[in-house]
């Protein structure tokens, strides 16, 4: 508590942790690189240095606030080294701004911009490393790296999977997996959170806009697209819609003019995973085995357990994916020639996630050993193929969702944030669909952006005790507990990303704390229009079981695990 | 073995000493890392062999003394700090010093002076007609006040009894049983010694705030992780007298109720890793580390830790990450050390020389500390003196000695009684002094008064032989590669200044380089992270600020006066000493040099490659580099 000076101007402070979030909260919006709030605090850009009235200088990112300080942001020398460390990280840096996938999104870029670089005074001295293209989800280029760190302390901080790190000293630092091994080669989940904080192109997503476009000029080839739900309330920011606000129409709209023939919605999928998943968790809590149940949806989480806590691996749910159950009954459904007409199916699935181009490849969740989904493409690399496909997308006319598999449940759309999924068992297994019945579960402590909610419900005279976790450093921290026998639970909601999808790896970049905000409530919101709030209320799914599903639960629904199969 | 009280210790203490005494002659060769690679090594063989050889000798190992025979000890002893003079061999109890011993000098050393008692007194250091027989009446030595390194060659490294003989351990004993944690805070507070790793941090101060912290479990660290470019301060305690370090840890550990220690070591000190872990094993042997020492409740484990080379782990924050495991960065403060250091707990960091004064200021009490040196520093601090001085080596002051009487009175002077250039003190975070601040007092604040700093202790001496501007590219290249590249100013800038270095001196220096090197300057000083980086362009401002001439005449004049920089050398031939022999021509390998037989020769400097061959190779001395004396 107390009062600073900056700028001459007297403003209050409470609890913030250092000066660099007062000068922001005051509308200053100090340039940085290297920090980020959920991040420790790393200092290493100095972009954010400021002056003191003794002409003391110093990074207020790492200065704590004291009563009385008098804080000067932009003096003249301060301008001047700003622009100077500006200069020096360019002049390092491969400056092909044009061709880099960053281009026009890039901080850096921006920064130059903002602090009127116009020349660069000292010798380009670029390197020339190697661009990894080994994991299915990222790709690195070292060469645009300017060493701010923030991958490596989201990997570590946030995730604790520690797959990348700096190696060597100077200006031969880098940042890289151990012995300078592919990314592929590490324990990397795919998550992507990495490229969420990559202030450069260093680190982007693995694209397959090329082979979509491909499949989609083929006269030969059906293609069909299913959307995710946290996708819908996120395309809009790299489109210049509203943050938060649902696009599903607009996007429809879009895929079906770049020539999809179908769009399905994945809430399908989510509704078919909760009926499963549910039943599964009924059983196992019936048994008392294998509790508790991990859930299944989050390829991160699934490849963080089997690296991490290969004793947990059987808790897993054994359920694929909304997004593989949704691609295994499309393909499916597609195996019929009245349905197929000769033409060749290739299933694109729209994530909001980078995980999930890993996620299709691996084989367990594949049928007959066919690869169900053939392409993820992330929310960003859509929003690319819209803006090259030209289409104004604000003035696209809505359109739905493609039958038969164009209609979700509510309980589906909100798996994409954290807690959704509990959400959804909790509906799945309430007596009722009445609306008092889903509004005290609404109000039971599953909502919210807390790193991890604990939550008691009754089952039929049973106390059944749910964690909802996010982030894996969490989850880890949560399992330490699990196995020590501090904490005892029934049923773990898992997502590696911190807040859960809508925070994905794969989303539009830059949001900050009212956009993560607005996404969360754009899902609760579309929950709130749907009619249908039970995944066990959603016709389609009730006729999937009686129809293409019957006798095929297993085989199209659960993962394969070969003869160790727990189906 | 294990000592369990205070008598214990003092029977110890005095057995050893009177064995001490009753040997006969006790041959102290110096096995510091100068001396060992000078070859002592061989020495200490060739001296053992001549005594097991000799009937009238009893070789002692032990503290038990075979009467009735001479009895002679042979020791391998730290450094002595008077390395030019290397290898040394010290006899006691007459207090002979041998310097630049061979071992084909063991014999006459042997027969005349341990079975004769006669000097040999070729081997004797003299200086100005003087021969100097005893090691204290040396100049070098007599100017210095030894506390610190009082032990170093006087005593056997590698044995504790002759440590506690000593006094070692005795100022652990009385804090153990006189003294409580708070009052040894206290006392050490109260004496003002101030961290003598290069901050100038009180020592008193730093252990009050640990011993404040609510967090119970607490870690004392030793920094040994000397980097510096020409510094052996703490490698010289390390190798010579590590008992008394360790004695410091063990007053620091019981005065913040730590429970385990580290000493953090560099790798490329292989000798000072051995001798510690001789010192610690011993010193665990004989109860006083470890569990319940000296029979007490306090119990303390302490371990070393080998560095692996990076200059930046001399830094606090990155030395913890380093023992953690983790990659050796600095990071942001705070929290700072005392509060969350190693495993993020409350930690005491000091280096080697630090933990070194402490036993002597349990001992003696403050007010004895403060009665050495000025006020605001008390108490004494090692240099390694090095660079253009007669006598180089370690050497020990009382803080607030004025640089001349180091250079000139300790150093001897000038090398070939040249003039005094600069003095690069603190190493490559320093910044250098000139001939108007020999009179400056060596202390914290004078030195900070005029910019510059004490560090760790280096003192490289220079003569007109020395162009600052290579001076200043030689640490700012040390600096660059030793960068962690973690904060853009330090990876980025410094980088840049040495680009801008290297041209000068390679005869490519543009016309605004010298304001391009101050503003980078500015923005790496006023914005890196760590005290490398900030410290980092100091050796550029100091020289640009004391020698802006070298720097315009290498820019401008492509001319450099001390002639080390190569691209700028021109030679010449005296014609007057020229005989036209045509040696020099017929060894040029770029044919630059013509002339007729017996008529003086010419070189074509547009040919000329700047080799230096035909210097080397002419027998009147005819060629020289223009704009210097033969």
């Amino acid at each position: 508590m107390g009062f600073i000076t900056i700028d001459g101007r007297k403003v209050k402070f409470t609890d913030e942790p250092n000066i660099l979030s007062i000068i922001r909260r005051e509308g200053i919006d100090l340039p940085t690189l290297c920090y980020h709030s959920e991040l420790s605090v790393y200092g290493a850009c100095r972009l954010c240095t400021v002056e003191d009235n003794r002409g003391r200088t110093f990074a207020s990112c790492s200065e704590q606030p004291r009563d009385g300080m008098v804080i000067y942001t932009n003096t003249p020398r301060l301008m001047k080294y700003r622009k100077m460390i500006v200069q020096l990280l360019l002049a390092a840096h491969d400056r092909d701004c044009t061709t880099c996938i960053k281009n026009g999104d890039c901080t850096l870029q921006s920064l130059a911009r903002r602090l009127g670089v116009l020349d660069v005074p000292f010798e380009n001295r670029k390197t020339s490393y190697p661009v990894d293209f080994s994991s299915p989800a990222i790709v690195r280029n070292p060469n645009k790296c300017i060493l701010c760190g923030d991958c490596v302390r989201v990997c570590d901080n946030v995730q604790n999977v520690n797959a990348i790190d700096f190696a060597y000293r100077g200006t031969e630092a880098m940042v890289t997996p151990a012995f300078q091994k592919t990314l592929a080669e590490t324990d990397c989940v795919n998550c992507g959170q990495c490229r969420a904080v990559c202030p450069t192109g260093a680190i982007s997503i693995h694209t397959n806009k090329t082979p979509v476009w491909a499949a989609l000029n083929d006269p030969d080839t059906r293609v069909v697209a299913q959307i995710a739900p946290a996708v819908r309330i996120a395309l809009g920011d790299a489109l210049g819609i509203p943050h938060g606000e649902n696009v599903t129409g607009k996007l429809v709209a879009a895929l079906h003019r770049m020539g999809f023939d179908e769009v399905y919605d994945t809430t399908v999928g989510a509704d078919l995973t909760i009926m499963e998943e549910s039943k599964e968790f009924l059983e196992r809590l019936k048994s008392g085995e294998k509790l508790p149940l991990f859930t299944s949806c989050c390829p991160g989480w699934v490849t963080y357990c089997e690296n991490r806590h290969p004793e947990l691996v059987q808790n897993i749910s054994t359920c694929r994916s909304p997004m593989q159950m949704l691609g295994a009954v499309i393909r499916e459904y597609f195996k019929d020639p009245e349905k197929n007409e000769g033409k060749k199916l290739v299933s694109v699935a729209i994530m909001p996630c980078t995980a999930k181009k890993g996620e299709i490849l691996r084989p367990e969740s594949m049928t007959d050993g066919i690869q169900d989904v053939d392409y993820v493409l992330t929310t960003t690399e859509v929003a690319n193929m819209i803006q090259t496909a030209g289409f104004k997308f604000d003035m696209l006319e809505a359109e739905s969702c493609d039958m038969p598999f164009g209609i979700g449940s509510g309980a589906g759309v909100i798996f994409g944030n954290t807690g959704g999924v509990m959400e959804a068992v909790l509906r799945r297994l309430a007596q009722t669909s009445k609306r008092t019945e889903i509004d005290v579960i609404r109000q039971s402590g599953v909502r919210g952006d807390n790193e991890c909610k604990v939550l008691t419900f009754d089952y039929h005279g049973r106390q059944v005790r749910a964690a909802v976790v996010n982030g894996l450093r969490n989850a880890e921290e949560l399992i330490q507990k699990i196995e020590s026998g501090e904490e005892t639970f029934d049923i773990v909601e898992v997502m590696a990303c911190r807040r859960g999808c809508i925070m994905g790896g794969g989303q539009p970049l830059g949001a900050g704390p009212r956009t993560k905000a607005a996404r969360a409530k754009g899902l609760y919101d579309a929950d709130n229009d749907i009619q249908i709030k039970k995944s066990d209320d959603n016709p389609i799914v009730t006729n999937l079981y009686q129809t293409l599903l019957k006798g095929k639960e297993h085989k199209l629904l659960h993962r394969n695990f070969g003869e160790h199969s727990n189906c | 073995m294990r000592i369990e009280n205070r008598d214990q210790l003092n029977e110890i203490s005095s057995r050893m000493a009177s064995h001490m005494e009753q040997t006969t002659h006790r041959i102290l060769i110096c096995a510091g890392t100068g001396c060992l690679s000078g070859g002592s090594a061989k020495i200490y063989e060739k001296m053992m062999a001549l005594a097991k050889e000799c009937p009238q000798v009893e070789i002692e190992f032990g503290p038990e003394v075979a009467h009735g025979k001479e009895t002679v000890g042979i020791k391998k002893s730290g450094c002595h700090g008077f390395c030019e003079m290397g290898p040394l061999v010290r006899i006691e109890p007459a207090g002979i010093l041998y310097t630049k011993v061979k071992p084909e000098d063991c014999e006459e050393i042997f027969e005349k002076t341990v079975l004769g008692n006669e000097l040999v007194d070729r081997l004797l250091y003299k200086q100005e007609g003087v021969t100097y027989p005893t090691q204290d009446e040396i100049p070098f030595y007599k100017k210095q006040t030894r506390l610190v390194l009082k032990n170093c060659g006087h005593i056997d490294a590698e044995n504790i009894e002759e440590s506690i003989a000593k006094g070692g351990y005795q100022a652990l004993a009385k804090v153990l049983f006189d003294m409580t944690p708070e009052e040894v805070v206290d006392l050490v507070e109260e004496s003002n010694l101030r961290g003598r790793g290069g901050g100038g941090f009180q020592t008193g101060y730093k252990w009050r705030q640990v011993a404040r912290q609510k967090e119970k479990v607490r870690y004392v660290v030793c920094n040994g992780d000397e980097g510096d470019p020409g510094a052996f301060m703490d490698r010289s305690i390390m190798e010579g007298d590590p008992h008394k370090m360790i004695e410091g840890i063990l007053i620091a550990a019981y005065a913040v109720s730590a429970q385990e220690g580290y000493i953090y070591v560099r790798a490329e000190y292989p000798l000072a890793i051995e001798r510690l872990k001789n010192a610690i094993a011993q010193a665990e042997e004989r109860g006083l580390l470890g569990e319940r020492i000296l029979g007490t409740v306090f119990s303390f484990r302490l371990h070393i830790n080998r560095g692996a080379g990076a200059f930046v782990c001399g830094e606090g924050s990155a030395l913890t990450a380093s023992i953690e495991g983790k990659r050796g960065m600095p990071r942001v403060k705070p929290p700072r050390t005392v509060e969350q250091g190693l495993f993020e707990k409350p930690t005491v960091l000091n280096n080697v020389e630090t933990y070194a004064n402490v036993p002597m200021i349990i001992t003696n009490g403050a007010e004895w500390f403060k009665s050495i040196g000025p006020e605001g520093s008390p108490g004494t601090k090692a240099f390694a003196l090095t660079g253009s001085v007669k006598n180089t080596g370690l050497i020990e002051v009382p803080m607030g000695t004025s640089l001349r009487e180091v250079i000139y009175d300790i150093g001897g002077g000038i090398k070939d009684d040249q003039e005094f250039k600069a003095v690069q003190i603190g190493g490559p975070s320093g910044g250098c002094l000139i001939q108007t601040d020999l009179n400056i007092n060596l202390d914290f604040d004078s030195l900070k008064k005029r910019g510059a700093m004490i560090g760790s202790g280096g003192l490289v001496v220079m003569d007109r032989h020395t162009c600052m501007v290579e001076v200043a590219r030689f640490f700012m290249n040390f600096t660059q590669r030793e960068s962690c590249g973690k904060c853009v100013p330090c990876r980025e800038g410094t980088k840049r200044m040495l680009d801008i270095l290297e041209r000068i001196v390679d005869g490519k220096g543009q016309e605004d380089d010298m304001e391009h090197l101050a503003t980078l300057a500015d923005m790496i000083q006023n914005t890196a992270l760590c005290g490398l980086g900030k410290s980092a362009p100091l050796p550029v401002v100091s020289t640009m600020q004391a020698f802006p001439e070298e720097y315009k005449e290498h820019i401008f004049e492509k001319k450099c006066r001390a002639g080390v920089c190569q691209s700028m050398r021109t030679y010449v031939i005296d014609k007057e000493k020229c005989k036209g022999c045509s040696k020099c021509a017929r060894n040029c390998p770029v044919e630059a040099i013509h002339g007729e037989i017996r008529k003086p020769f010419t070189i074509d400097s547009t040919v000329c490659i700047k080799c230096g061959s035909c210097v080397d190779n002419c027998p009147f001395g005819a060629i020289s580099i223009a704009g210097q004396e033969v």
